[in-house]
């Protein structure tokens, strides 16, 4: 591989862990802070794509859509949240997963009611749309490009968030030790709720970016909760700096997986991956919690 | 005389005249992916068979039709329990549909074993066509490495010298690339198999360009090719490097979803909404308006199987009992269907024209296929040498 070809394809697997940050980033805050293992979280991802491509086609402006779709996205999660969820807080792990695959279910079956079995058409907008000359005779698509600066933003907010305002120090706090917060007199559940809601905006965000390059159809949200999943666990639990890290050596790792090793092996790689940082850190590598 | 004595002789009389020639009517077991993200598929051959059976008059060979449905889910253990269910249970005359060549392999002898007759509205996995081919298995559809035959004819007659294949790493990938293979003689650049539902291309997308080929061929179905196609186009390689594949990719059930970067796309398929023969005219007319869009060509071999139904009944005058005369009838298969005329191989998968068609927008702004050129006329699969049945 020429090294043109290798930078290409390390930029592949930039964008690649970008998106998954998106995910994971969500994820894992509502793990470590809500002790919460959160499979709906996929289907949050659905919601957000879809609500953006049906607000994309009624106003005809992708950023309008997208900054109309995440307070719609914010709203299911809180929704999910105060209904569903609020019961299972004290709950064994195995009981989340169960009533979170069952949102899973309620959420494919509502998407094929209200938008139809078919996949959904979302356009990328004219301005990101097409390739661009990044290096003398390298194009790279615009858009991809376009998710790259979406992420960056999102993990600069994500960190000034966490590190210098109140919100944040309550989150650091709750994924360190949640009883000895709510010892403390700050209101659980209201945390609860916004962490939630960001975990859900995140997540909304995130398949919205995604739209305009994948489909977006019923049970889109499972192919990329797996590997989110993966990446929260490398990057250990309630840290978003671990989920940062992890999605871009995740993402970087499946990219060149798929194209030095046959497809078998390839899809071996994050597993392995995985195994091999859990056997090292079992912690995950920058885990919250002390 | 005893009354107890008497009911029993009413009962059994009862019993006894309703097996009495010409059924009353024909149970169907239909079976298919209906839920995930395939599930358009299965109900699309359904709504295709649906309209078949109205077309037919609410009957199928004058018999009225009781349809069960059944969801397989992909699995092909869940298939399996399904089938029987529906032959145990509900005790069918016949099941159909059946997306999936994984979830047909499962069941194919279990219910051709059970004397049910197997109409396939979509799976035609080579085994099946060869070797393990079946007396009362029949395929409506196509083989399955017949479309991507076609596309690789196609290629071969148009004089490209270098190939570059992908497909997902399953059974219907490696099928239908080793269907190219059969017919294209030129230089095979690279051959990928990616993940089944792998969502982002980009890396292979930028192998594939670092490659230079002449021309690409892909088969990725459903999500897959939607996923596929619209960053195939948004990486800027539809002005470098064509791309061809076949009606499972660029099929009207995922074209919307694509948008533009569909256009102007060549693909190969047995069936076209402007072929021009009456039965196809009426079946994409009647489809628009009632269920409000285009047939894909799963529809259309759903409205074929509910055609070859109503000629078989119809030739054995309604008599499901004889099974050897019933399979006659549908070997036959004598019916005008929407690819024309229709006939069966000696391994009981049709004989027929495979066309090129391009992704065009129509006057209302669908996008849809039109038909550009013929690949093969009366084409019989690859393997039917194998079978032993006449």
């Amino acid at each position: 591989m020429d090294p043109i070809l290798i930078f290409i394809q390390a930029l592949n697997g930039l964008q690649l862990g970008i998106m998954l940050f998106l995910m994971a980033a969500g994820l894992t805050l509502v793990f470590g802070v809500m002790n919460l293992i959160n499979l709906a979280h996929g289907s949050l991802y659905m919601m957000g794509a879809y609500l953006a491509a049906t607000l994309q086609q009624q106003t005809g402006s992708f950023l309008l859509a997208v900054l109309l779709a995440i307070p719609l996205t914010i709203l299911i999660g809180m929704l999910i949240e105060v209904i569903v969820l609020r019961s299972l807080y004290d709950r064994d792990h195995l009981d989340q997963v169960l009533a979170t695959f069952a949102l899973i279910l309620f959420f494919n079956e509502l998407v094929r009611i209200v938008w139809g079995p078919q996949a959904y058409f979302m356009a990328a907008p004219a301005l990101l749309s097409g390739s661009m000359q990044i290096l003398p005779g390298v194009s790279y698509p615009v858009f991809r490009i376009g998710i790259i600066a979406v992420g960056m933003a999102v993990a600069i907010f994500l960190y000034v968030l966490i590190a210098y305002t109140r919100l944040g120090m309550l989150i650091r706090a709750g994924a360190t030790n949640r009883e000895m917060v709510g010892a403390l007199g700050v209101n659980i559940r209201l945390l609860y709720t916004l962490v939630f809601g960001l975990g859900a905006a995140l997540a909304g965000l995130a398949g919205m970016m995604a739209g305009p390059i994948l489909s977006v159809e019923v049970g889109m949200g499972e192919s990329i909760i797996i590997l989110t999943f993966v990446v929260i666990v490398i990057g250990g639990i309630g840290s978003i700096r671990g989920a940062f890290i992890a999605s871009i050596a995740v993402g970087v790792a499946d990219t060149f997986g798929r194209v030095l090793l046959p497809p078998a092996l390839a899809s071996m790689v994050i597993y392995v991956l995985m195994a091999a940082v859990l056997y090292w850190r079992p912690q995950g590598l920058f885990p919250a919690h002390g | 005389m005893n009354r107890r004595f008497a009911g029993l002789v009413f009962a059994l009389g009862l019993v006894a005249g309703s097996y009495a020639y010409g059924a009353e009517q024909v149970k169907i077991g239909y079976m298919a992916t209906m839920s995930g993200p395939t599930a358009s598929l299965g109900t699309d051959i359904l709504d295709g068979l649906k309209l078949g059976i109205s077309h037919c008059g609410g009957k199928l060979g004058g018999l009225p039709v009781d349809l069960v449905i059944g969801d397989d889910q992909l699995k092909p253990d869940v298939g399996v329990e399904v089938a029987s269910r529906m032959i145990e249970k509900d005790k069918v005359d016949l099941v159909t549909g059946i997306v999936f060549s994984n979830v047909m392999m499962a069941v194919a002898k279990p219910v051709t074993d059970a004397g049910i007759f197997l109409i396939s509205g979509n799976a035609g996995p080579s085994p099946l066509a060869g070797k393990g081919c079946l007396p009362n298995f029949f395929a409506v559809s196509w083989q399955n490495d017949q479309t991507h035959e076609a596309m690789g004819k196609y290629l071969q007659d148009q004089g490209v010298k270098s190939l570059y294949l992908m497909a997902p790493n399953y059974q219907a990938g490696k099928d239908g690339l080793a269907g190219v293979k059969r017919y294209f003689r030129g230089e095979i650049v690279g051959e990928v198999y990616t993940k089944i539902n792998q969502p982002d291309y980009a890396a292979e997308l930028a192998q594939l360009r670092a490659a230079k080929p002449e021309a690409l061929f892909v088969f990725y179905p459903g999500g897959m090719g939607i996923n596929f196609i619209k960053q195939y186009a948004q990486a800027g390689l539809k002005e470098e490097i064509p791309l061809y594949t076949t009606a499972f990719t660029l099929d009207q059930s995922v074209l919307q979803a694509m948008g533009d970067a569909a256009l102007g796309l060549l693909n190969a398929s047995f069936w076209s909404p402007d072929l021009k023969n009456p039965v196809n005219e009426k079946f994409v007319i009647d489809f628009k308006a009632t269920y409000n869009r285009l047939p894909s060509l799963f529809a259309a071999q759903g409205y074929d199987v509910a055609l070859l139904i109503n000629s078989a009944i119809e030739a054995v005058e309604g008599d499901l009992s004889d099974k050897d005369k019933l399979r006659e009838a549908f070997k036959r298969a004598d019916f005008h269907s929407v690819r024309g005329l229709f006939r069966f191989n000696n391994n009981h998968f049709p004989i027929q024209d495979f066309y090129i068609r391009e992704v065009f927008r129509n006057e209302e702004g669908v996008l849809t296929n039109k038909t550009i050129a013929v690949a093969f006329k009366d084409h019989a699969d690859a393997y039917h040498t194998q079978c032993e049945m006449k």
